[in-house]
């Protein structure tokens, strides 16, 4: 379990996040939600340590990941797998290569052993012998599935997901949506998957944070969003025709 | 520009820490050595024979003198290029071949947050990253540096008799009469310094780009910019002390 206490932080005048606390429990898809600006991607990076929170404890399994220093937070950050935006992947390494990088860095196995990880990694993200491509010759969505793969190459307690369909089309979204749903039960790990695609939320937002301009606005589930009083959650999460219509449904 | 100098000490601080997996870090070290040092002996090659051409028709131009012997002319081209030319020159030129493609390397690399994902992995990104640079120039630059020497005196050699400035034997006593080994010192410790200044200042300039592409290239830039003042203040600096 992650849970954040109090998390304060801004860049120069520009006050990002207001305090917000929340608990991320494991086995469970956390989505972190909220319109463009509302401090989403801040807290994430808070949270992994990519930003110093000004106040307040991000603690994993309660252990305490802010009071920490550099070199004592590597224990923790073998833990964490991560799926960026973008992929984020290594450009001048082979899909192999990149999912092999943090066997080779932290593990003593052998050639044969961080292989064989490799592959199972890449065939639980159904990339089986695209072992050699280089990233520039994959898809969109190939290229999430890799940044999966080497995510939980490290058989990570903690998945961290920014943004997880951002460019891609709504059956890849799915796809990638039910990989990490998947990936999450059958390990038992704390994900957090920050996102805007209501998609995402109605598929697999079992806990559900909201943020409105830097504060946390509301909490709850995916069957219960559909149902609650908040006006700004109501804004946001049937802000297109379709969501209205799908409401109105229910 | 003292915030600037401190990140670029903290950043220092942190690449000399002590690497994650050796074997790696090795395997990044030959990479960038053939980068550095093999890609670009060509370049520094014709730059040199071009240069040594050039600087034995300019002296023999000015020490044009029944009073001066002619093999004055192969000494003060050696000593041009042993002391001045072949470092200076050479790390004018690689700060712009090197130092902005280390420069755009990691700038893109932070852009595109290949940077975080490192850091997230628990790995000293600066570590990883640009402490084979440094290895890889501190030791390929001095050797290229040798290599320029002597192209730029066989450059002078080919200029001399092509053109008629000077003999081939008369050239030849130049170049080896009163020659200082010390001169050879002078410059491989020039060059080891040009070689840190190059990979350290386009990797600083990389490393804390912000923003998207159009960033990236600013940083190219600047790169370029600030390693050309800094390896003449730094030749100027050396030259006083070791002279």
């Amino acid at each position: 379990m992650i849970e954040i206490k109090d998390i304060h932080k801004s860049f120069g005048d520009n006050y990002v996040l207001k305090g917000i606390s929340g608990k991320f429990e494991a086995g469970m898809n956390n989505l972190i939600i909220g319109g463009s600006g509302s401090g989403k991607t801040t807290l994430l990076k808070c949270m992994v340590g990519l930003h110093e929170p000004d106040e307040g404890y991000v603690l994993y399994d309660g252990r305490d990941f802010t009071r920490l220093t550099k070199d004592e937070r590597i224990d923790i950050r073998k833990e964490i797998g991560m799926l960026f935006q973008n992929s984020a992947l290594f450009d001048s390494m082979t899909v192999q290569e990149n999912v092999m990088f943090a066997l080779n860095m932290f593990t003593k196995q052998s050639k044969e052993e961080k292989l064989e990880r490799v592959n199972f990694c890449l065939n639980r993200v159904n990339l089986e012998g695209k072992n050699d491509l280089y990233p520039s010759e994959l898809s969109g969505g190939m290229k999430k599935r890799v940044g999966i793969a080497r995510a939980i190459s490290m058989q990570p307690k903690y998945l961290f997901v920014d943004e997880p369909n951002s460019g891609l089309d709504p059956l890849t979204s799915i796809v990638i949506d039910e990989l990490i749903d998947e990936i999450t039960n059958e390990y038992n790990i704390t994900t957090v998957v920050v996102t805007h695609d209501m998609n995402s939320v109605m598929g697999i937002g079992e806990s559900i944070l909201f943020l409105a301009e830097g504060k946390k606005e509301w909490e709850g589930s995916n069957k219960e969003i559909a149902h609650t009083d908040n006006q700004r959650v109501n804004d946001f999460v049937f802000a297109s025709k379709f969501a209205q219509a799908a409401k109105e449904k229910l | 520009m003292f915030t600037d100098f401190g990140r670029y000490i903290l950043l220092l601080k942190a690449v000399f820490k002590r690497p994650e997996q050796w074997k790696i870090y090795w395997k990044n070290i030959s990479h960038e050595m053939v980068y550095i040092g093999v890609n670009s002996l060509y370049l520094i090659g014709i730059i040199s024979v071009f240069v040594g051409a050039v600087m034995t028709l300019q002296i023999a131009f000015q020490l044009q003198s029944d009073l001066i012997p002619k093999t004055i002319i192969g000494s003060v081209n050696r000593d041009s290029a042993i002391l001045e030319l072949s470092p200076t020159i050479s790390a004018l030129v690689l700060a712009g071949k090197i130092g902005s493609s280390i420069s755009s390397e990691i700038g893109t690399m932070r852009v595109t947050e290949q940077i975080d994902a490192l850091e997230i992995m628990g790995i000293n990104a600066p570590g990883f990253l640009i402490l084979p640079k440094i290895i890889a120039g501190v030791t390929m630059i001095p050797l290229l540096v040798i290599v320029s020497i002597a192209l730029n005196i066989i450059g002078g050699y080919i200029g001399g008799t092509f053109s008629g400035a000077i003999t081939g034997s008369d050239y030849y006593r130049g170049i080896t009469e009163g020659f200082n080994p010390f001169t050879i010192v002078v410059s491989l410790v020039k060059a080891f310094f040009f070689g840190f200044i190059i990979t350290t200042v386009s990797a600083y300039q990389g490393y804390y780009v912000k923003g998207s592409a159009l960033e990236v290239g600013r940083a190219s830039t600047s790169t370029v910019v600030i390693s050309c003042i800094s390896i003449l203040c730094a030749d100027y600096v050396i030259t006083d002390l070791l002279l």
